[in-house]
């Protein structure tokens, strides 16, 4: 290795991270590198906590997506209580997961990703931002805040609170749903389903645009892993389902490897790595070993591993989806297709969700104290299968903790992804804003979610060194 | 009994010789902040929140132990108070380990309300972040010493009205924490007679309700003034 290319921090992301590019004698790229540079340490001080504070506890992972942790941990709390919960309730933890999966893919795709798709990857940084967007496009960007706007609503309306809502308790929910805000949230269907239709036919219209992108963003083979819904008697539909169902995995060709595996069975399936250039664990499938047991989650997963979404929009795009080619989507920049039909069916299926019967049926929580030792709660986060195992002791204390967060699976996919666009687009002898903004670019397909602190949409400044070998700056981009 | 003549914030007040400033300026409706305090227990000046300026004197006396006497000019809200009132607030918040978003008496607690009321916008010593325990060992209640502020409340309510005086306080300064028994898990005390009037009583987390999520833990404590009134028509 001679030289290496730093890309630090990586900007329109959720949380603090940078790349390093290495580089071969001739210049061409040898490895790339995505290294999470923070550390957050939950899973220690949540240690000697009462069980049941782990869900807003856990929910402050994320100011993002902290209903994906309240619900995760609402459920493994749910096994420590050895209850089955309302099954009122348990719709209403689905209405809200979903409010946060249409939240989280809005931001992610308008807020965060949608000034690359609008001005392309090369135009000057300075117009490729939320702010260009809505100079040039301002009904694309008022779109992006009215879907944003809808899930935190919809949160807002179950919860009291857009962010960190205290409203997801183990054994249910703790106050059932008022009629008028029933209300409230239906009349807002109508036209955010607008909304994510005309959105996803622009965004078809791309596609041709980005070829070369489809082609080298983080496309290459790889298992996948979801949840999907439970299997009843008879023939099954493999639905989607972020809240509760079985883990299924299939590998690069759409064969199923495994099907219908309890989530709490978690651990004898997947294991964790550690790498010392990063804070993240990657999580690997045992069975392959570390790193060939590399697998993907999220929306593009999802979309992959089941038979159909299981709302009618959202089946039509999906069939046209999964049309693109043979067998599965291996393109990671197709995470931004994927993101957009999952916004379509979170909003048909709260749709559904609130016309059922039992609703604003009052009993929402099972009262008890807890009766197991440990419990596993699983849910679909918006970037993918959410995990958290605890452990108390006969007090109801916390001893120990595991979260795998879905950022986490997709780290061996994101390094790869990283590597196959830096050695596509990189040249060490010509540092070209387009080229670099392609390696965060692929990141950002993945929506990575790191610190789960916002604070830094767009306002974090790129600083790129090209380094020799013995660490001296041969070149250098700032912005 | 003799009756008092004197000013609290420049107001003509009259009261018992018996009676404390802070009963005095309640009675003639000038609010004084108090967190220690709590109608029903004895008062033993712990957290000084009270503290009131005095004609007479440099020092700071605390409202609820301090008697009127004649003459005396009060102030319970001067510029230096304010002050020191913030101070005293942001040492609580320094000393333990007070994280308010996910604590279970979040938007139900008097610490909290108290920082909100005194503009306490952050807290300028070093956080202690000392390493405290939490006892679970009861059936139906928690004890938390990092939301604790040594108040007292929870000795008081269970020497003074239950009777059975479970709670002390053990060890000096920084190191005292607030003990069940002869510093026995609580689970094991042999004289808790699980009334819960200390949880009810305690302004912050530090004692709550087995089972409860953040900001679910609402304290009872109107029962206290009602049961020391039944109390008193009886005698």
């Amino acid at each position: 290795m001679s030289k290496q290319i730093l890309i630090d921090p990586v900007t329109r992301i959720e949380g603090h991270s940078k790349i390093t590019i290495h580089l071969n004698d001739d210049g061409s790229v040898r490895d790339a590198q995505f290294h999470v540079t923070q550390f957050r340490g939950f899973e220690k001080f949540c240690e000697g906590r009462p069980f049941s504070e782990m869900p807003a506890l856990t929910g402050r992972t994320c100011g993002i997506c902290p209903v994906s942790h309240l619900i995760a941990s609402a459920k493994a709390c749910d096994q420590l209580l050895a209850v089955e919960i309302p099954p009122t309730a348990a719709k209403l933890r689905r209405i809200m997961n979903l409010a946060q999966i249409v939240q989280s893919h809005a931001l992610s795709f308008f807020h965060l990703s949608s000034p690359d798709l609008l001005f392309g990857m090369d135009a000057t940084p300075e117009k490729r931002n939320i702010v260009g967007v809505m100079e040039l496009r301002p009904s694309l960007a008022r779109d992006g805040i009215a879907l944003r706007k809808f899930g935190q609503e919809i949160i807002a309306l179950l919860g009291g609170k857009r962010i960190h809502p205290a409203w997801v308790v183990p054994g249910g929910v703790s106050n059932p749903l008022d009629p008028k805000m029933r209300e409230q949230m239906l009349a807002m269907i109508p036209e955010m389903q607008a909304i994510s239709l005309r959105t996803l036919t622009w965004f078809k219209t791309l596609l041709e645009q980005f070829r070369e992108e489809i082609r080298t963003f983080g496309n290459f083979p790889s298992m996948f892993m979801g949840l999907v819904t439970p299997q009843t008697n008879g023939e099954h539909n493999a639905l989607l389902d972020h809240y509760d169902g079985k883990l299924r995995f299939i590998d690069a060709s759409g064969n199923i490897v495994l099907d219908q595996i309890d989530p709490t069975k978690y651990n004898d399936y997947i294991a964790e790595s550690v790498e010392s250039f990063t804070y993240l664990k990657s999580p690997y499938f045992k069975p392959l070993g570390y790193p060939e047991g590399i697998y993907r989650v999220g929306p593009l997963a999802r979309l992959n591993i089941i038979d159909r979404c299981g709302t009618p929009l959202a089946d039509k795009e999906w069939t046209e989806f999964r049309a693109l080619r043979r067998g599965v989507i291996l393109s990671s920049f197709h995470q931004h297709y994927a993101r957009l039909i999952e916004i379509l069916y979170g909003i048909e299926r709260i749709e559904q969700l609130l016309n059922e019967s039992d609703i604003l049926d009052k009993n929402v929580r099972a009262i008890a104290k807890p009766s197991r030792s440990e419990g596993i709660g699983v849910s679909e986060a918006p970037r993918g299968t959410l995990m958290h195992h605890y452990k108390i002791d006969e007090n109801g204390l916390i001893t120990w903790v595991n979260m795998i967060i879905a950022t986490g699976h997709n780290n061996l996919a994101m390094n790869q992804s990283v590597k196959q666009v830096a050695q596509h687009y990189v040249r060490s002898e010509r540092l070209q804003e387009g080229m670099l903004n392609r390696v965060e670019a692929v990141i950002r397909s993945y929506d990575p979610c790191l610190s789960c602190s916002t604070h830094a949409l767009g306002k974090m400044p790129l600083h790129i060194q090209l380094l020799g070998s013995q660490g001296d700056v041969i070149d250098e981009v700032k912005r | 009994m003799a009756v008092k003549t004197f000013t609290i914030d420049g107001q003509a007040v009259t009261a018992e010789e018996t009676d404390t400033i802070l009963q005095a300026a309640t009675d003639a409706g000038i609010k004084i902040p108090t967190l220690c305090h709590l109608d029903g227990l004895g008062d033993v000046g712990a957290c000084r929140l009270c503290i009131t300026e005095v004609s007479g004197t440099n020092k700071l006396l605390p409202a609820c132990v301090t008697k009127v006497s004649e003459g005396m000019e009060i102030k319970t809200n001067s510029e230096r108070i304010q002050k020191y009132r913030r101070m005293i607030l942001e040492l609580l918040f320094a000393e333990r380990n007070h994280v308010c978003s996910v604590c279970v008496a979040n938007r139900h607690c008097e610490l909290q309300t108290l920082a909100e009321e005194h503009g306490m916008m952050s807290v300028r010593f070093p956080y202690q972040y000392p390493n405290t325990t939490v006892d679970a060992s009861h059936d139906w209640f928690i004890l938390d010493h990092n939301r604790c502020v040594l108040c007292t409340r929870c000795v008081r309510v269970c020497d003074e009205v239950e009777g059975a005086h479970v709670w002390d306080v053990m060890g000096r300064g920084t190191n005292s924490r607030v003990i069940t028994d002869l510093n026995q898990p609580w689970g094991d005390s042999e004289t808790c007679t699980s009334c819960s009037k200390c949880v009810q009583v305690c302004p912050t987390g530090a004692l709550s309700s087995k089972g409860k999520s953040v900001a679910e833990m609402v304290k009872k404590r109107d029962f206290l003034p009602y049961l020391m009134a039944t109390r008193e028509e009886k005698i």
